[in-house]
């Protein structure tokens, strides 16, 4: 039984000259959302990706399912939604649905039940057979979560998946993500709307590759002493810039 | 198989898209329409000669459906020319013959030189033609005198044993006449074996004319280098493009967040669009024989196969080039850097007499052997031996090409 599902150590990455990722630590228990909160350009993806292997880290080591990454095994086991939808535009969703559930070796006898299942949870069944280039940003948003979904995975990483999408479904997403935590599904969340964060168990707060702060929600809010998780980041933000310009 | 989910993905979405569809099955058709047209429009031109005293043997022959003949009383050429716009003069003094050309256009100059040339071989021909035909009445005839002599001798032979059989008969001697009969045997055998392969020697003599078959055009004579050059030009393009649009759009890095091997991305793609290439392949070869009567010397199936290895190293070629790239602009750029350079190297001008540099560089190109096989299939009926050593390049192209890829994909992702 698998305890932690990632466990990431000091884990540095540059690009040219500028480190996006600074020594960064994250572990990811069973059962958990976890929110990684930063402004664009904070490193977040870099991260995600570095904890997929798809990006190569200058140092530092990366443990998923309690494998070394990169290890392209365990990615049958992770449900990965990138920040830009990377759909095929002139196939149907169901088509794209298919080639994916494929590629992540779902049974052939379960890929139908398996699409209705992912489709149902973004709301899409009913547009299942039109073709992508016909959907709107927010529906390939919500196709490119049910990609994520099919093959039943206990690990999900979503690059900020509710990105574009009007508010009612927002909400219904967050709710879906939060039957799946309830059934031991863990998850990594990135996003940069600072409401979303309070629905996290858990919170990373990253900005110029470097984790500001982690915790709780009500934890974070109480040790910076404010209401919201907002100005929670302007808080540690300005901390951060104080603390730069020191040096 | 993940493999056949690309591909299964890549038909999926060739047959959605119907303009690249078209492009790629019905744009060589096209184009190869337009070359048969454009080759054989030479001989839809016709040039006008004047002759002045010639034989009518002479111009008998000359006058094809490319020249047109017209008689004048006059043996001053220039003037003639001026005077009647044609293209060219022909007079005659004895058995020398005077031609002049106004050589205004080079074509119709051309025009009449072959004709012109071609009709005195004709009639070279047919004079030998009649001497051989005297000669072989003359043959035959004497044949039919031998005939006759064995004939009678022969039968001079068999009577003589006829009676000496039974004069051995009546004097009891069973010996003699068995040993008898077996030479009256012999000797009827012989005269019979001996007619026969005098008729089948008498049917040998054939006539062939050299220039008889007019129909061997231009269009020809380069097919292969086209036919190669065109469907190695479309599958390059749209291979290329498609993994590249597969890059921009993000898809190529999604589809490496799953436990695909970066070979069996390869794979799939190599047998998705090279079943497009078969197609287009076949489409392309039974269409361009078959509408313009290509009188085919070799197998059909080697044309294929060659076309078809030729298809492949594009794919790969296409796809490797495509990771150097980041829209479909520069896409094209490597077009006439990589793909139009090698038409030049196809058989169009002889490789053997290039300079030693150039030779060099045509044997980095996979059309030089690819059409090379081809033609040497078309034109001179060449067999699997013949033209296995350019298919094994061809091969050892695409193997390299394909693992190139293989490694280039670790750009996306380490393992
Ligand atoms: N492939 C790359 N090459 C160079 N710089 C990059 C690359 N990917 C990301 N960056 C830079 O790294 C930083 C972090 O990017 P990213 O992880 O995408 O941020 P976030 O996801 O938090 O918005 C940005 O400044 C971005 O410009
Ligand atoms: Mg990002």
């Amino acid at each position: 039984m698998v305890t932690d599902y990632v466990i990431a150590k000091q884990v540095s990455k540059h690009f040219g000259h500028q480190q996006v990722l600074n020594q960064i630590d994250l572990t990811l228990p069973a059962g958990m959302i976890y929110g990684l909160i930063g402004p664009s350009g904070a490193g977040k993806t870099t991260l995600i990706k570095s904890i997929l292997g798809m990006e190569a880290v200058d140092s530092g080591t990366v443990k998923v399912m309690d494998t070394v990454m990169p290890n392209r095994a365990v990615m049958a086991q992770v449900g990965y939604m990138a920040q830009s939808d990377a759909l095929y535009e002139t196939l149907t969703a169901r088509e794209n649905l298919t080639f994916f559930g494929q590629l992540m070796s779902v049974p052939k006898i379960k890929l139908a039940q398996m699409i209705d299942y992912a489709a149902g949870l973004v709301d899409l069944t009913t547009q299942l057979d039109k073709r992508v280039s016909g959907y709107s940003g927010g529906m390939k948003r919500r196709l490119s979560l049910a990609i994520a979904l099919i093959q039943d995975p206990q690990l999900l990483i979503l690059d900020e998946p509710t990105v574009g999408i009007d508010p009612e479904l927002r909400q219904q997403i967050w709710t879906e993500l939060n039957k799946l935590k309830d059934i031991g599904k863990s998850m990594i969340v990135t996003t940069h709307v600072m409401d979303e964060a309070e629905r996290c168990d858990y919170l990373m707060l990253i900005r110029h590759g470097i984790a500001l702060a982690e915790g709780t929600p009500a934890a974070l809010k109480q040790q910076y002493a404010v209401d919201t998780i907002e100005q929670v980041f302007l808080k540690a933000g300005r901390m951060q810039d104080a603390n730069d310009g020191n040096r | 198989m993940r493999t056949m989910a690309i591909v299964r993905r890549v038909f999926k979405q060739m047959l959605r898209d119907k303009r690249t569809l078209a492009l790629m099955l019905l744009a060589p058709l096209l184009i190869m329409t337009l070359m048969y047209f454009l080759f054989q429009n030479n001989t839809t031109q016709v040039a006008s000669l004047g002759v002045h005293h010639v034989d009518q043997s002479v111009v008998n022959v000359i006058d094809t459906k490319n020249v047109t003949i017209h008689h004048y009383d006059s043996s001053q050429a220039r003037k003639m020319i001026k005077q009647h716009d044609l293209d060219g003069y022909l007079t005659q003094k004895n058995g020398q013959l005077t031609i002049t050309y106004s050589n205004s256009n080079p074509t119709n100059t051309s025009l009449i030189k072959a004709s012109l040339q071609s009709g005195l071989v004709k009639l070279k021909m047919k004079t030998l033609v009649t001497v051989t035909k005297k000669q072989r009445a003359a043959l035959e005839s004497q044949q039919a005198a031998l005939k006759k002599l064995t004939a009678a001798q022969t039968q001079a032979t068999v009577t003589k044993l006829k009676t000496a059989i039974a004069q051995a008969q009546a004097r009891g001697d069973q010996a003699t006449a068995e040993k008898l009969q077996k030479q009256l045997k012999q000797a009827t055998a012989t005269t019979s074996s001996s007619t026969q392969s005098a008729k089948a020697t008498s049917y040998t003599t054939k006539s062939h004319y050299i220039y008889g078959s007019s129909d061997s055009t231009f269009f020809e004579s380069f097919l292969a280098a086209f036919l190669g050059f065109f469907i190695f030009f479309f599958v390059f393009l749209i291979s290329g493009v498609s993994l590249l649009n597969e890059r921009t759009t993000g898809t190529l890095s999604r589809l490496l967040a799953t436990p695909i091997r970066r070979s069996e991305i390869i794979m799939g793609y190599l047998i998705g669009y090279g079943g497009f290439a078969i197609i287009q392949t076949v489409l392309t070869v039974v269409f361009t024989i078959t509408v313009f009567k290509i009188h085919l010397v070799g197998s059909i199936w080697l044309v294929f196969l060659t076309n078809l290895l030729l298809a492949l190293v594009a794919l790969t070629l296409g796809i490797f080039i495509s990771t150097f790239t980041n829209s479909e602009f520069q896409m094209m750029q490597f077009i006439p850097l990589i793909v139009v350079p090698q038409i030049f190297f196809a058989g169009l001008v002889p490789v053997d007499g290039m300079a030693s540099w150039l030779q060099a560089i045509a044997h980095i190109m996979p059309l030089y052997y690819g059409a090379n096989a081809m033609t040497d299939v078309v034109t001179k009926g060449a067999g699997l031996g013949d033209i296995g050593v350019n298919l094994l390049i061809l091969v050892g192209f695409m193997v390299v090409l394909t693992m190139l890829n293989i490694v280039g994909m670790k750009r996306y992702r380490k393992v």
